[in-house]
């Protein structure tokens, strides 16, 4: 039975909800009684298909923040060049931001659609080896809002994972929106009957942003999923006509580095901000090709050629 | 003095308690519900968080939806805010169940409307494009659009750096008929005081950010006056 039927009321708290069948929205619903009754709350099929889907998906990341506007897609579009830089790769970016999904724009395919077939939806692919999915291609204007409560949104992640003719890849990288609710429960709840190796984290250096951070870090403890490391983005600013550095984001609490040393977890890289890299992902342009010898990009490569990926 | 009260209902995220350096005091009950926290002595700022019921600041909201939705009920409902001027709501990114949950909540009161912020940015403009979509759809006028970060100068040499592009707050204005309220440029000073949970407007009144956001919100409040 799907998570939100078609025939539930607005507020259906979701089949497999704690609340299914008993909260005040199930009133007069059809699957009422089934709901009340447990039944829906058996493991999702899903589950299973899913990773049988995926095994042969070598490598999954998870792109993830407790806070918004650190750089999360910017991470992940440039880790997936990054990794499919290497040909004889085969790399697929899925973007689970469902409210604001900017991976199409960054990664140049703003207004591609997606297509069925046979074997499921097919991905849009930038190169030979690298693949894209998001809400963003299936929303047909640019003003188009997806006012989706939280079980349609696990319906359309579902969906991605287990519909998407992903093929054999090297690496699932998975961009998400910030906080720890539907989506991340989500996607690592349909991911459980597979590897997954586990979160990267992105932070700036302020403590408003650690702050939340060191909550997805919690997240990530009670779910069991292992974290690979921690970015540090925005951090510091090398002004371009004096070559001074100033810190826009100041690490008015020793930054990630302090968090790091604190939670014991590796510090995967401190980003420098570089206004070429805001202008690359506006225009769906790699700012890794665009500026190679930037600072920044010197940074994103050490990340990518360490160990951890 | 205006009253004005601030709702945090950004769950997971919950910025706005460091930010006015109200730490985590314990919420009380009265007879007319929770007693919100107070910013200052006189009372003129007055807030709800989730930040304040965690016993741990660390600890994750790890809630779905409902649950959620549930919360933001509560806090519209049975908060005893008291006489206040004006009510600001502070919501995380997206269009989904807490920003339903608060407008569903708020619909036997009156909103006067939504501010949307972003940065210069077309990937940010590009959110916020959607965000107006559902300000129409769920019947929210749209008070209008601030541009943050928008541009940085170099404290050594002046020179103005637009590191999350330029423009796109105006364009984005102009193209959705909405009112541009202004822009606030990237300060470290800024930065530094809402870290540290300092009142910036009272610390730094003769920098170009004061004069930015103070412009903002005289605009802001010429525009619910007039109505």
């Amino acid at each position: 039975m799907a998570d939100v039927p078609d025939n539930a009321p607005e507020h259906c708290p979701g089949t497999t909800s704690e609340q299914a069948g008993k909260s005040s929205s199930c009133e007069g619903c059809p699957n009422q009684k089934v709901c009340a009754s447990g039944a829906t709350k058996a493991p999702d099929p899903a589950i299973a298909e899913i990773g049988a889907k995926l095994s042969t998906v070598k490598h999954k990341i998870l792109v993830l923040s407790g806070k918004g506007g650190v750089g999360k897609s910017t991470f992940s579009a440039h880790l997936a060049h990054a990794l499919a830089s290497d040909s004889t790769k085969e790399v697929a970016l899925l973007d689970v931001d469902i409210c604001g999904p900017s991976i199409p724009r960054i990664m140049g395919l703003e207004g591609e659609q997606v297509h069925q077939s046979g074997s499921g939806w097919s991905p849009v692919y930038v190169d030979d080896n690298l693949a894209v999915m998001s809400i963003g291609f299936l929303l047909s204007s640019p003003d188009d809002a997806v006012i989706w409560r939280g079980p349609k949104k696990n319906g359309m992640i579902k969906q991605f994972l287990r519909d998407v003719d992903w093929g054999d890849l090297d690496y699932l990288i998975v961009d998400t929106p910030p906080g720890t609710s539907d989506e991340h429960l989500s996607i690592v709840q349909y991911l459980s009957a597979t590897h997954v190796d586990g979160a990267v984290i992105i932070t700036t250096p302020q403590e408003v942003s650690l702050q939340d951070v060191r909550k997805e870090i919690r997240f990530c403890q009670k779910v069991k999923l292992p974290i690979i490391g921690v970015v540090e983005n925005m951090s510091g600013f090398v002004c371009p006509s004096c070559k001074n550095t100033s810190q826009i984001f100041p690490p008015t609490t020793g930054g990630a580095e302090r968090m790091c040393a604190d939670l014991n977890l590796p510090l995967l890289g401190k980003v420098p901000l570089d206004p070429r890299i805001a202008r690359s992902c506006d225009e769906g342009k790699s700012f890794l090709n665009e500026v190679p010898d930037s600072p920044s990009a010197e940074v994103y490569q050490n990340i990518v050629q360490s160990e951890c990926f | 003095m205006a009253a004005v009260g601030i709702l945090d209902v950004d769950l997971c995220g919950p910025s706005i308690p460091r930010m006015l350096s109200i730490g985590r005091p314990d919420v009380h009950q009265c007879d007319a519900g929770w007693v919100p926290v107070y910013a200052d002595a006189q009372k003129s700022l007055a807030l709800m968080s989730i930040g304040f019921l965690l016993e741990d600041p660390d600890e994750a909201v790890v809630w779905r939806g409902p649950k959620k939705s549930a919360m933001i009920g509560q806090f519209v409902s049975d908060v005893a805010w008291g006489e206040l001027d004006v009510l600001l709501v502070d919501t995380p990114p997206g269009t989904s169940d807490e920003h339903l949950a608060v407008l569903e909540n708020l619909k036997k009161h009156r909103v006067d409307g939504a501010i949307l912020v972003t940065t210069p940015q077309a990937v940010s403009t590009g959110d916020v494009r959607r965000e107006i979509t559902f300000c129409k759809k769920t019947g929210v006028r749209v008070l209008g659009i601030v541009e943050n970060m928008s541009g940085f100068v170099c404290p050594h040499c002046s020179e103005c750096s637009n590191i999350f592009s330029k423009g796109g707050g105006e364009d984005l204005a102009k193209l959705t008929g909405s009112v541009f309220l202004g822009s606030v440029p990237l300060d470290p000073l800024l930065s530094s005081s809402i870290e540290e949970g300092k009142d910036f407007m009272q610390s730094f009144p003769n920098s170009a950010t004061f004069s930015a956001i103070n412009s903002i919100s005289q605009a802001l409040l010429s525009s619910l006056q007039n109505d």
